[in-house]
């Protein structure tokens, strides 16, 4: 499936991994938190890129100290209604750290992405059905902000 | 008045193209109106019994001659010749047509307005005082920090999905006349023990059909922690407010429920992070805006101005208006003017696009070419000197607008109701208006003295029926329209929650249900009592008792 990253439109190499599969698939996988709470040392072991699934209520302060075993978080958008996961994006970036991709999965669509960019999500799988190169100019749709958050450490009166 | 700089401009033309787009989208079909549907909401288009409405932002109440001519001028060419005052200090459109929503946009664009984040689970028009800056009970002009916190809302990118939408209002001054405990957040300004001027910080008030009187969060917040208090309480709701229940979704309830000692103490816990952070307010930044709110040059003038003294004394129907319908300025020998929208016959709140342009000369030639809007659904021309105000009158008499009214139960605050609103279990605005036409003696209103009647036609209380001294709710029985009398409720210092006073009336029987009320107070009254008073002293009980009486 094509993936938004970094203002690209590029192949995604990750695997999601359901909460329930029995065997772990061969390369670049991402994990709900559940999997990786049962199964961490099987995860540590295996060759691979790992990354991790978070849901709304799953607070990323619940595993920070496990951030530097991933290289994606996928913050998953059951519903673009649900707005919890801009907290964790922007938490994760400017609170905890994180360095890596952070994705938004679920119910994206190209009119939150300008929004999602801002609090530091830098990959997007964009809903099915939608044209990718019209998301991808939606996060233009702007070109000036008030706040600071995580693509602007500076609010505009200290700009 | 604040006026926008090039930041403020950009971000508000971007949003008219940004809009354009999916209002094509959706014209062509690539939206579904139920894709379609959040994104106009984020714009203040809702789709009502009959056609769209606009919403258009009026931050903090506050605009320009040449603002509100631009209204009157959008009232006439794209809806049907009027605009209506809400009760958040809006303005709404009832007629406009989906292909000329981008177009409205744009003509507001030029005169610095927007319907930015007028509905939506998001942040809201701030509101606030609309005596602000020349009301002699204040500590301070809310204004600049309300302006402040307009621009930090303004498409935040972490709080624009949150459990449900956000209303915020500032007051400046020692009595509040602008419902700050009915809001998710309401800023007071007040001063500390070292005489340092800052907010005191209410959250978790608001209406609907669980009303809740905001709680006191924090006595204290310096100015410059404005936004990073903000962005704490902000950051505690987006992560625990409820969204299983649309019903239990706004943050009254989630105050509620953790208690408010465990949200203080999780909004405590989140400010420690916030707190030193870049958002903490530069005086730079707090003077600029300030800047704009400077007062306004005042002549020099000695009360008392004989010629108003004069015109009071010869003439007995100025004189009731005078005392109505305007305030004591803080500048001797001005007067603070209310414009009532609340003419007998007219639906609260309505205003024809010839009054809006009329209304917008009066402000250029008598006060400072700035009018503002009051969430009782009236407008004000704050600056006006005592000896224009016999002209003053004059000219808005001829427009219908000087009813002597404000303050008095004719002045009452209605949802739209039935006649526009598919949530309705009733009609609203002819309810309000025939209670208006019945009590139409002056003298009987002026005895009445301060009553505050608010009515909603359904339990989402968009009518603030909750906090009118007399609230009247519309509620379905049996696919009759009946409404229901509550009592004792107040938006203002002594904030309060009315009563329901027990079965609901048929639409015949609210005026002499209100006639006894009314007869009930008056042969009760102490000296000087309003009515709430009087309840408050004796109970709701003997109300009652008169209203249900059988013989
Ligand atoms: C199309 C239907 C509706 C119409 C015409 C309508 C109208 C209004 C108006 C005119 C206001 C003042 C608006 C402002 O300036 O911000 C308002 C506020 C309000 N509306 Fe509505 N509304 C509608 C739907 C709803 C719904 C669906 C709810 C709740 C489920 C609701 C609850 C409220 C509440 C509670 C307030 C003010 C008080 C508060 O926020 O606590 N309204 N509405
Ligand atoms: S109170 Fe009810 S009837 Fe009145 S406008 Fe609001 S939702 Fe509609």
């Amino acid at each position: 499936m094509p993936l938004i990253k970094d203002r690209r439109v590029v192949d995604d190499a990750w695997t999601h991994v359901a909460a329930d599969a029995a065997a772990l698939p061969a390369g670049d996988i991402i994990v709900p938190l559940a999997v990786w709470k049962s199964r961490k040392e099987e995860l540590s072991a295996r060759n691979g890129g790992l990354g991790l699934k978070l849901e709304p209520g799953e607070h990323p302060g619940e595993i920070v100290d496990d951030l530097p075993r991933f290289s994606v978080i996928a913050l998953n958008f059951p519903n673009f209604r649900d707005g919890r996961a801009y907290s964790y994006a922007r938490l994760l970036r400017e609170r905890y750290g994180f360095k890596g991709e952070i994705r938004a999965v679920g119910d994206v669509g190209r009119d939150q992405m300008f929004f999602m960019a801002r609090c530091g999500i830098n990959a997007f799988e964009v809903k099915a059905g939608k044209s990718i190169e019209d998301a991808l100019a939606a996060l233009s749709d702007f070109s000036v902000t008030y706040q600071n958050a995580a693509d602007t450490p500076l609010p505009f009166f200290r700009r | 008045m604040y006026r926008y700089n090039d930041l403020d401009a950009t971000i508000v033309r971007e949003r008219v193209a940004q809009f354009r787009g999916q209002v094509q989208r959706r014209l062509t079909g690539e939206l579904s109106e139920d894709e379609f549907r959040p994104l106009r909401l984020m714009n203040g288009l809702y789709l009502q019994l009959h056609a769209y409405m606009l919403r258009v932002a009026i931050p903090y109440g506050l605009l320009s001659s040449r603002q509100l001519r631009t209204l009157a001028h959008i009232a006439e060419k794209y809806d049907r010749g009027y605009g209506h005052f809400t009760t958040r200090q809006n303005i709404q459109y009832n007629w406009p047509k989906l292909v000329d929503v981008p177009d409205i946009l744009a003509e507001l664009a030029d005169v610095e307005m927007h319907a930015i984040q007028t509905s939506g689970n998001c942040i809201r028009n701030i509101s606030s005082d609309h005596f602000a800056g020349v009301i002699a009970d204040e500590i301070e002009d809310p204004r600049p920090y309300a302006e402040i916190m307009r621009q930090w809302s303004t498409f935040h990118p972490e709080f624009s999905y949150l459990p449900r939408k956000f209303k915020i209002a500032f007051s400046g001054a020692v009595n509040d006349r602008a419902a700050v405990a009915f809001h998710d957040i309401g800023f007071r300004t007040v001063k500390n023990d070292r005489g340092e001027v800052g907010f005191a910080v209410y959250v978790g008030g608001g209406m609907g059909r669980t009303p809740m009187i905001g709680k006191l969060v924090r006595e204290f917040v310096e100015k410059k922690h404005l936004l990073t208090y903000t962005e704490a309480i902000m950051r505690v709701y987006n992560e625990f407010g409820r969204r299983d229940h649309l019903f239990k979704s706004r943050i009254k309830i989630l105050v509620h429920e953790l208690g408010l000692e465990e949200f203080r103490r999780l909004v405590e816990d989140e400010w420690a992070y916030t707190k030193d952070s870049a958002l903490v307010l530069t005086d730079a930044e707090i003077a600029r805006v300030a800047a704009f709110f400077t007062p306004h040059l005042y002549e020099k003038i000695t009360e008392p101005v004989a010629a108003f003294e004069q015109a009071k004394a010869e003439n007995k129907a100025f004189a009731a208006w005078i005392a109505h319908n305007t305030h004591a300025h803080k500048a001797p020998g001005y007067r603070i003017v209310s414009v009532s929208l609340k003419k007998t016959g007219i639906a609260p709140g309505d205003v024809t696009d010839a009054q809006m342009r009329a209304i917008a000369d009066l402000a250029d030639a008598y006060s400072f070419g700035e009018i503002r809007a009051t969430h009782e659904q009236n407008l004000v021309l704050a600056d006006v000197r005592q000896a224009d105000l016999l002209e003053l009158w004059k000219k808005l008499d001829g427009q219908g607008l000087a009813s002597a009214n404000i303050g008095t139960l004719q002045d009452i605050i209605c949802c739209p109701g039935l006649d526009y609103c598919s949530l309705a279990n009733a009609r609203s605005i002819p309810i309000a208006m025939e209670i208006a036409e019945h009590f139409d003696r002056m003298d009987y209103l002026y005895d009445l003295g301060e009553l505050k009647i608010k009515m909603s036609g359904c339990i989402n209380a968009c009518g603030h029926h909750h906090v009118g001294h007399i609230g009247i709710l519309g509620v379905d029985k049996k696919g009759e329209e009946f409404y229901q009398i509550t009592l004792g409720g107040s938006a203002a210092d002594d904030a309060a929650i009315g009563q329901i006073i027990g079965p609901a009336f048929s639409r015949d029987a609210i005026i002499p249900a209100l006639e006894r009320l009314l007869g009930y107070y008056v042969a009760t009254r102490e000296e000087g009592e309003r009515f709430l008073d009087t309840l408050r002293r004796v109970g709701i009980k003997p109300f009652k008792e008169h209203v249900y009486a059988t013989h």
